[in-house]
């Protein structure tokens, strides 16, 4: 992701060689890009890579599927195989129909799904998607965005995806590399980038996001004590919420499994009440959410519900807490209280300048 | 100012005359090939009965340039026939079909090579000008020296005449297509000769149709110019008028060659107009 002049096009053309690079060296899957010759070349596009367009650059002479078809036909496979493996690849982006069309007489989302057939068509382990989605509508564009995350769970293919729109980025990428002036800024999961911005531009960059979309619980959660046991009493418990400030504590059992809460006046009216367990007070129906859950979600399930929130791993182990107050705070702009320690402050004056 | 003259024209004469007496043989065949290739196809074309030919002409207008053309063609050519000119005509045409399959054959790889080559590009450039911008008359003469009076200097003053635009827009073609669709061949792997075969010339298309369109009508530019050398066909006629001062025999001659022009140019524009179609696999 870069803004425009920050060659992030040209670092794509680098990796299959459209463009040169002037130095330094590209390596694919072990092969040395840059040291090959032209008809290694050739073989090496053949095999490993296919490529989408910010301007579809689909060719006006041939019909839908005779572009789907294009990348086939230079390999030479045969005319019926690759008919039949375009009008799969046709299918499969839900063009099924439109094969004899020619490419103007689709709209921008289509003519892109063509583009992004093309690509498919020759099963490539890499696709190289150049601004692919930024020529079109926004509520098409989602659309796309929607559809290539689908296809990608389950093509599970390398794609190196050339943006502009951070959102675009962040919605799309495993991880993210930030470039500016020719330069990576920062590379990261899309949660490093927002929370942990390697550097100023990154972080005056990514002030304006909407970052309850990309902060998960895990990054905002407390650490999850103190917690009690199923062996501890009353007292043990409000001795514990005493010392730390806190109105209600977690039970866990012994491998770290949530088993509820207790609250402090349910745990005074037991402790006056002379029981030595826990048990009877103990609140089993705790709203959970999972560690990796978007903290836009998390907001919607508190409503309602009580807080604290207990975040819980897959196997249902208690990994946090968190606390209203924290998510507030780390949803405003950087930095915050929870991560001060790991970057630098931005002057006043860069959020101005977003 | 220089204190002498510049030679350039005992230059130019001195390899006018290097090139006759050291290629001439080289000249006799070439001139030899062109004139059996342009004799042959005037003698098939006449053979046809005009009436006939005049109907095949329509029906090949119709289908490639519709109704409208082909109302013309058959309208212009009954009057061409009606006139007495129906075999200078195609001699004419005859004469034009040769010259314009040399200009095709040479210019279209020239403007390719010239496309992707910068350099080649450059040393063509002053060439092409000095082709289109020379006064015709003046290489009528070394044409008639060294391919003798007739049919065949006129085909090749007349290819020299024609062969720049369809060099240049070949060039200019090639070099507009969009550099995505370029990139695009590319990063699938195509071989440069399955780049250019598959996507820069079939984009290039109906450019290179303009440029075929355009060599022609500067062909049929050169008819009565030709015709000076003894190439025959319609030009002489025109001639014959001019020199006699028959006014109505020079009309007559000059509207065969319009009609001619008109019919071709249609023809030739609308196979530029097919070109865009696009087609499957």
């Amino acid at each position: 992701m870069g803004l425009s002049g920050s060659g992030k096009s040209t670092l794509l053309r680098c990796i299959n060689r459209i463009h040169d690079p002037t130095s330094g060296k590209v390596t694919v899957a072990g092969i040395d890009v840059t040291s090959l010759d032209r008809r290694g070349l050739e073989r090496l596009r053949r095999q490993k890579f296919g490529m989408v367009f910010q301007r579809f650059a689909l060719f006006p002479h041939r019909t839908v599927i005779g572009n789907v078809e294009y990348g086939l036909e230079i390999r030479g496979v045969p005319a019926r195989e690759r008919r039949e493996r375009a009008l799969q690849v046709l299918e499969l982006v839900g063009l099924a129909g439109w094969e004899n069309r020619r490419p103007d007489e689709l709209s921008g989302g289509m003519q892109q799904r063509v583009g992004l057939a093309r690509a498919l068509a020759v099963d490539p382990d890499i696709l190289l998607m150049d601004e692919a989605f930024s020529a079109l509508d926004p509520l098409i564009k989602r659309e796309m965005q929607d559809e290539l995350l689908t296809l990608q769970s389950r093509m599970q293919k390398t794609i190196v995806f050339i943006t502009h729109d951070l959102d675009e980025a962040l919605k799309l990428g495993d991880r993210i590399a930030v470039l500016r002036d020719g330069r990576i800024e920062q590379i990261g999961t899309p949660e490093e980038i927002i929370s942990r911005p390697a550097s100023d531009y990154v972080a005056a960059f990514t002030a304006g996001v909407d970052r309850s979309k990309v902060l998960t619980a895990s990054s905002v959660m407390m650490p999850p004590d103190p917690v009690i046991r199923p062996k501890d009493g009353p007292h043990a418990a409000l001795q514990r919420m005493r010392r730390h400030g806190i109105s209600s504590i977690f039970m866990v059992d012994n491998d770290g499994k949530l088993l509820g809460l207790v609250s402090a006046s349910d745990a005074r009216a037991a402790a006056d009440r002379g029981e030595s367990s826990l048990i009877n007070v103990l609140n089993k129906d705790v709203s959970t959410v999972h560690e990796d859950d978007a903290l836009r979600d998390v907001f919607g399930f508190g409503n309602g519900t009580s807080w604290p929130l207990a975040v819980v791993d897959g196997e249902g182990k208690l990994r946090g807490v968190l606390v209203k107050g924290a998510i507030l705070a780390s949803l405003s702009h950087p930095p915050d209280s929870w991560n001060k320690q790991l970057q630098q402050p931005v002057g006043r004056d860069q959020h101005a300048a977003l | 100012m220089l204190p002498f003259e510049l030679p350039i024209a005992g230059w130019v004469e001195g390899v006018v005359d290097f090139l006759l007496s050291h290629f001439q043989p080289a000249f006799r065949a070439g001139s030899t090939f062109v004139f059996t290739i342009v004799d042959f196809l005037t003698s098939v074309l006449l053979a046809v009965p005009p009436l006939l030919m005049i109907l095949i002409w329509t029906l090949i207008s119709w289908k490639l340039a519709g109704i409208g053309v082909a109302a013309f063609t058959l309208a212009g050519l009954l009057v061409v026939d009606n006139v007495g000119l129906w075999t200078p005509t195609l001699e004419t045409f005859a004469l034009i079909l040769s010259a314009e399959v040399i200009v095709i054959s040479l210019g279209i790889p020239l403007g390719i090579v010239a496309a992707q080559n910068d350099a080649v590009d450059r040393v063509l450039r002053p060439f092409l000008d000095f082709m289109q911008t020379m006064p015709a008359f003046v290489y009528l003469i070394p044409a008639v020296m060294f391919f003798g009076l007739g049919l065949v200097p006129g085909v090749m003053a007349t290819v020299v005449f024609a062969l720049p635009p369809l060099v240049r827009l070949t060039n200019l073609a090639i070099r507009q297509v969009p550099n995505d669709l370029v990139e695009a061949g590319e990063s699938f792997g195509s071989t440069p000769l399955q780049l250019l075969m598959k996507v820069q010339l079939p984009v290039a298309k109906p450019t290179i149709m303009a440029g075929i369109n355009q060599s022609i009508m500067l062909a049929l530019s050169m008819v009565v110019i030709a015709a000076m050398i003894g190439a025959g066909g319609i030009g002489a006629e025109v001639l014959r008028g001019i020199q006699r001062l028959e006014i109505g025999r020079g009309f007559v001659a000059g509207l065969a060659v319009v009609i001619l022009a008109i019919i071709l140019d249609r023809v030739t524009q609308s196979l530029g107009q097919q070109a865009q179609a696009p087609k499957g696999g």
